[in-house]
């Protein structure tokens, strides 16, 4: 049985996660992972196939701050504004400090004009590990659903 | 009626607006350009190496199948049932010793013809179909199948000259040096881009846009301008390629350049570098190479990620931008990520792609109404001709002439 502090501590970091992401803080969604991390979005197809081709792949921190540096310097992509759900989370089995964890997501997203849609939906497969209380992201796999992506991927999900 | 299409000029410097929103000439596109006579990419080879292997994919509008039957031979035919028109295939891909359709269990082989119609005698006598129907006459409808060097084409017409005749010797040189070994498929990727299919096809041979509209190419030092490279096209002008040699400018001749339009050459530097490694690994030295095959694909190789890009027209304003990455058979394990990291620069999310999506929504959604023209002069008028230098769309216009020609609207004296 996994402690409850522990697992209030996972769901914040969820929580947190999304709403970074969705208020465009992404310097901060940055501390949501451990340093060692890997962050990478993959479309449900080429998991099932068993292709190992990522939407985004960061092997390590360091490629998650330059895709957030390019993102602010030197991409152009929509004018949007994101809004993450976040759901039944699940803790499944304890691994080396921490715990493998899966939850779902929709995430939403409005233009310019406030015209939203529907942009993403899966599942969040991921490894966390716990320090002082706090728990960060070790792995996150984005698994995406509706893997045909709408306009473009700019902002993380 | 699309033959009112008023050109400006001649060499397809001035490109009326209409072109991207009329419906009418849409339907002329799929019937002239899609089912006409023209090679429209399927698939890899690769992706079918079994017999009974098939993948479904889109010509235009036009639902196809290209599988691999007993023998080893591809054929495509249309995804749709012979009887009443359902898709015979459903899923996106998979391996079958026939294809049956659901809805009353037609059957076809791989090569598309109809092989088994339940109930043909009736049952007990009574029914069935009459003693005239000839099963031969009701095959799923074929596509001419060509492969050359692994990739697979399919026409509708019977007018389609050979494959290789047209690809041409630059277009067959391109795709033979990057798919002249065994190659084997990383994954996929799609996109839905709300924009006319035609703009992505201009954009594929613009130059011009490349470094302004992708930042990170020079920011980040990956590629620019300065660099020695051109455009090169067949001799119809249909195809083209876009091409640059690593490390042929020098930073200062970059700086210079950049200053002047606000971007900022080799401003910022990645932390992890690798991401913008070049492994050579062809005998020149060119670490980009993009090339568009008339009228829905693309071959591309930036440093070490190597892709091919395929587009499914979904109405006047919308298409699929599907991505397959591919390496090499013999690549090791550290190859294979390297090329998975590299694959960061492409696609929906790519760090020099993401902008295309964008530059072709906003040209859609603000030119709805307009009636005028767009302005493609950028390494001059006049003749359509390669270059040897990038700052130019000079292709853009060779698009339009093949395109003009197909849809027979071409302007009197109309520059080829
Ligand atoms: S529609 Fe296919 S069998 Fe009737
Ligand atoms: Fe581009």
């Amino acid at each position: 049985m996994i402690e409850v502090e522990a697992r209030l501590a996972i769901a914040d970091l969820f929580a947190n996660y999304g709403a970074f992401l969705d208020a465009d803080r992404l310097e901060d969604w940055l501390e949501c992972f451990a340093e060692g991390c890997r962050y990478e979005i993959v479309s449900r197809e080429n998991l099932r196939r068993g292709l190992p081709l990522a939407l985004m792949l960061c092997e390590n921190k360091d490629m998650l701050r330059d895709r957030v540096v390019s993102l602010r310097e030197a991409n152009e992509y929509s004018v949007h504004t994101d809004k993450h759900v976040i759901g039944g989370l699940r803790i499944k089995e304890p691994v080396e400090g921490g715990f493998a964890v899966e939850a779902d997501y929709a995430m939403f997203q409005a233009d310019a004009e406030g015209t939203g849609s529907l942009y993403s939906f899966g599942t969040y497969d991921a490894e966390c590990e716990l320090a002082g209380g706090a728990a960060k992201f070790r792995r996150m796999t984005v698994v995406v659903d509706n893997w045909n992506i709408p306009h473009m991927l700019s902002t993380p999900i | 009626m699309p033959q009112d299409i008023e050109w400006p000029r001649n060499d397809y410097s001035r490109v009326p607006y209409r072109l991207y929103h009329d419906p009418e000439l849409y339907a002329r596109e799929q019937e002239r350009i899609f089912e006409g006579p023209t090679w429209s990419y399927l698939c890899l080879e690769a992706e079918i190496p079994e017999p009974g292997d098939y993948v479904t994919t889109w010509v235009g509008d036009t639902p196809v199948v290209a599988n691999r039957d007993r023998e080893g031979t591809v054929h495509a035919f249309v995804n749709r049932c012979a009887h009443r028109g359902a898709a015979v295939c459903r899923a996106a891909r998979g391996n079958v010793r026939v294809h049956t359709c659901i809805y009353h269990r037609w059957s076809y082989d791989h090569a598309g013809n109809l092989r088994g119609v339940p109930f043909h005698r009736g049952i007990r006598g009574e029914g069935g179909m009459d003693e005239d129907f000839d099963m031969d006459r009701h095959s799923l409808r074929k596509l001419r199948a060509a492969i050359f060097e692994g990739v697979v084409f399919g026409s509708f017409s019977d007018e389609t000259e050979p494959l290789e005749d047209y690809l041409g010797p630059m277009m067959r040189g391109h795709i033979g040096r990057l798919m002249g070994r065994p190659v084997r498929v990383l994954g996929h990727q799609r996109q839905r881009i709300e924009g006319n299919w035609k703009l992505y096809l201009e954009n594929l041979r613009d130059t011009y846009h490349a470094s302004l509209l992708h930042e990170f190419l020079v920011t980040f030092g990956l590629d620019r301008a300065t660099q020695k490279g051109g455009v090169e096209m067949d001799a119809r002008h249909r195809h083209n390629l876009t091409y640059a040699h690593a490390g042929s400018d020098r930073d200062e001749d970059a700086r210079a350049a950049y200053g002047r339009q606000q971007v900022r050459a080799g401003a910022l530097t990645l932390r992890d570098p690798r991401l913008l490694e070049f492994r050579r690994e062809y005998e020149d030295d060119r670490n980009l190479a993009i090339s568009t095959v008339f009228p829905n694909a693309a071959f591309q190789q930036l440093n070490n990620s190597l892709a091919t890009r395929q587009v499914q027209t979904k109405g006047i304003d919308a298409f699929d931008l599907v991505w397959t990455y591919f390496g090499y058979a013999d690549d090791d394990e550290d190859m294979t990520a390297h090329r998975l990291r590299q694959a960061n620069l492409f696609g929906p999310g790519g760090l020099v792609s993401m902008e295309d999506a964008e530059a072709i929504e906003i040209a859609q959604r603000a030119s709805r109404r307009e009636a005028g023209t767009t302005v493609v002069e950028v390494g001059g008028k006049g003749e359509i001709s390669d270059r040897a230098y990038r700052v130019n769309d000079v292709p853009v216009r060779g698009f339009w002439s093949y395109y003009a020609e197909l849809m027979d609207i071409e302007p009197p004296g109309a520059v080829r």
